[in-house]
């Protein structure tokens, strides 16, 4: 099937690709009853799983391409969303349009300053190291008190709205009757108004900066980049004997997730109005991480589905809320067994299962030539 | 002379790796250090190319030190390794491994790296045949050829080889050995690292016999090969 796609001629896919961003963009408006989350704000489920997109797509520059285990990831996010949440209010009152650029590269920032230290490390104590980095962000949020301590920040800015009160102009939701469909004209979300209670124009920001970021990921590893990085993570030796500073270039994968990282958690402070240090905890960075890993671990496409279904999963069965975290174990465990690799994972994996796979046929092929001759 | 390898001593923690070992590698030749396990001829090639820090010594690159530049800058100046245990990029298919070795070049369209890609599929027809399969999936062989193709791709001055003949079967080691005669040839300077003493003091200018750590022994491949001690040791021949 998938050569199918890829044979398919260019403006065809382009084309192709346009519907699918149309119907994310609309999918808010139709709510389709069995995808729509019944007792939970259909909006603001989709806002989550774009900024768990967002974050997963960051997240997978640092495991997935250059093979750094980050078990801190969310302190880059709770950088982001603090540096925006105190530029934006009481601290300054900046506007959010100038507040998330700063926030973006404060996280950058912190981020080679974490790994110019750390990343000369391998393996297993950049995770321990990455690990302790999340909690520490976390506790100095809770332990200062001009961070609002464990009460945290309110008053964030909303994004700056285009048209007033009204939004540019106003699209009428899908009403979904009994075998009917109907235009809903009493519920409208207005285009590019950011209130309180509508959070359609929330996921709308969030689904463009997944865009955005999923167009540059595209970019940056079909580049010179993205080679470095996969050279990296295969054989950090060889990559330097073919010229790859594979330090530099761990530090750019590093400060690139942050990046994202960065941003996330600025449009999650923005949507949110307040934040605290609750919404740090290192859970997220396990669930972030369960994401990347769920998905198929460098390949964004595989990790977009997995940050999706740890995103949106928990909300639409919200009824069987007692056993949510229990069920979300027990899938996780009948993924890695059944599928460790990820539900899609990338091309070079399942090149490396194939060859396992050869070798065995091999080995088992020898042994029986080697008992037909005894 | 291209490489001058000068009271070299290198640590691995306590352990003195190598101990005080001088040579040189004159432009044009095959130089081979020769050796068994665990006699510092890996340690050795590591530490030209800047994977292994020095203890104490010199290394001159073109009457250049180059104790201080990183081993990415070390390509660059013009030394290219095939490391031992070939180590491709085995999720990268061949043509991917022979464009990563050509990272530090700018020059991805222009004739010149056109006729490099070209040179190594003539000395390696295999890697031809095989351009788009990925190289974990290759026979030891195959990945050996590659990881001297993918070292070419960098246009080095100096060709580090570490045991490009472990593992592979006699009529395959031949061959390796008739393709690295053949990039001298076509005007690369190649260091060879062999535990095959008989074909490497064959084919090379000059040969040194490194033990424990220390060279004991130098000469011009012809005559350390008829060495009486040297062929004990190494040649399997008579005591």
């Amino acid at each position: 099937m998938k050569n199918k796609l890829t044979a398919l001629p260019k403006p065809v896919k382009v084309l192709l690709w346009v519907l699918l961003a149309l119907f994310a963009y609309a999918l808010p408006l139709l709510e389709p009853p069995i995808i729509s989350t019944p007792g939970v704000d259909f909006g603001g489920v989709l806002f989550t799983v774009s900024i768990y997109c967002l974050v997963a797509l960051g997240l997978n520059i640092v495991v997935g391409y250059a093979g750094l285990l980050d078990l801190g990831y969310v302190g880059f996010y709770a950088i982001g969303a603090y540096t925006v949440a105190i530029l934006t209010s009481f601290h300054a009152s900046w506007p959010l349009l100038l507040a998330i650029p700063v926030g973006v590269v404060a996280a950058m920032v912190s981020g080679v300053i974490l790994g110019a230290p750390t990343l000369r490390v391998r393996g297993d104590y950049l995770a321990i190291v990455t690990l302790g980095f999340g909690e520490i962000i976390r506790l100095v949020a809770v332990n200062t008190e001009w961070l609002g301590d464990t009460r945290g920040i309110k008053n964030i800015a909303k994004p700056p709205g285009v048209g007033g009160e009204e939004g540019l102009f106003q699209i009428p939701h899908l009403f979904w009757g009994d075998g009917t469909v109907l235009l809903d004209t009493d519920d409208k979300t207005k285009f590019l108004f950011f209130g309180v209670l509508d959070q359609i124009p929330y996921y709308w920001m969030g689904l463009t900066a997944v865009i955005i970021v999923l167009i540059a990921d595209i970019l940056i590893k079909n580049s010179r980049v993205g080679r470095a990085w996969e050279a990296t993570r295969e054989d950090e030796d060889a990559a330097e004997l073919m010229g790859v500073p594979t330090f530099k270039f761990k530090l750019l994968a590093f400060a690139t997730g942050a990046f994202v990282g960065g941003l996330a958690g600025g449009l999650y402070a923005s949507r949110q109005g307040f934040i605290n240090p609750q919404s740090f905890l290192l859970l997220f960075s396990i669930l972030y991480l369960a994401s990347v890993v769920v998905g198929g671990q460098g390949n964004r496409w595989g990790v977009l589905v997995g940050a999706t279904l740890v995103a949106y999963l928990p909300q639409r069965f919200r009824e069987f809320d007692d056993f949510r975290v229990l069920v979300f174990g027990l899938a996780l465990v009948v993924l890695a067994a059944v599928r460790p690799q990820g539900l899609l994972p990338p091309r070079r994996t399942v090149r490396a299962k194939k060859l396992e796979h050869d070798l065995e046929e091999l080995e088992e092929g020898t042994g029986e030539e080697e008992a037909a001759h005894a | 002379m291209l490489l001058e390898v000068e009271g070299l001593c290198v640590n691995y923690g306590h352990i003195e790796a190598i101990r005080d070992i001088s040579f040189s590698v004159p432009e044009g030749t095959v130089t081979t250090l020769i050796g068994a396990n665990g006699a510092g001829k890996t340690t050795t090639l590591k530490t030209i190319s800047g994977l292994r820090k020095i203890r104490a010594g010199s290394i001159r690159f073109e009457g250049k030190d180059i104790n201080e530049v990183p081993p990415y800058e070390r390509v660059k100046l013009g030394i290219g390794q095939s490391p031992e245990g070939r180590r491709c990029f085995i999720g990268m298919t061949v043509r991917e491994n022979l464009e990563m070795g050509a990272f530090t070049r700018n020059d991805r369209k222009s004739a010149a790296y056109r006729e490099d890609m070209e040179r190594v599929l003539t000395l390696f027809p295999r890697l031809a045949e095989r351009i788009d399969q990925v190289s974990g999936t290759m026979s030891g062989g195959e990945q050996q050829m590659l990881a001297i193709g993918r070292a070419l791709m960098a246009r080095p001055r100096l060709l580090l080889l570490d045991e490009p003949s472990m593992g592979l079967a006699p009529k395959l080691i031949q061959q390796i050995f008739t393709i690295i005669t053949e990039i001298n040839e076509q005007g690369t300077t190649v260091l060879l690292v062999e535990q095959n003493a008989a074909q490497a003091l064959k084919r090379s200018h000059d040969a040194h016999i490194l033990e424990t750590g220390e060279i004991v022994r130098s000469g011009t491949g012809a005559e350390l090969a008829v060495d009486p001690a040297v062929k004990a040791a190494y040649l399997g021949g008579d005591v």
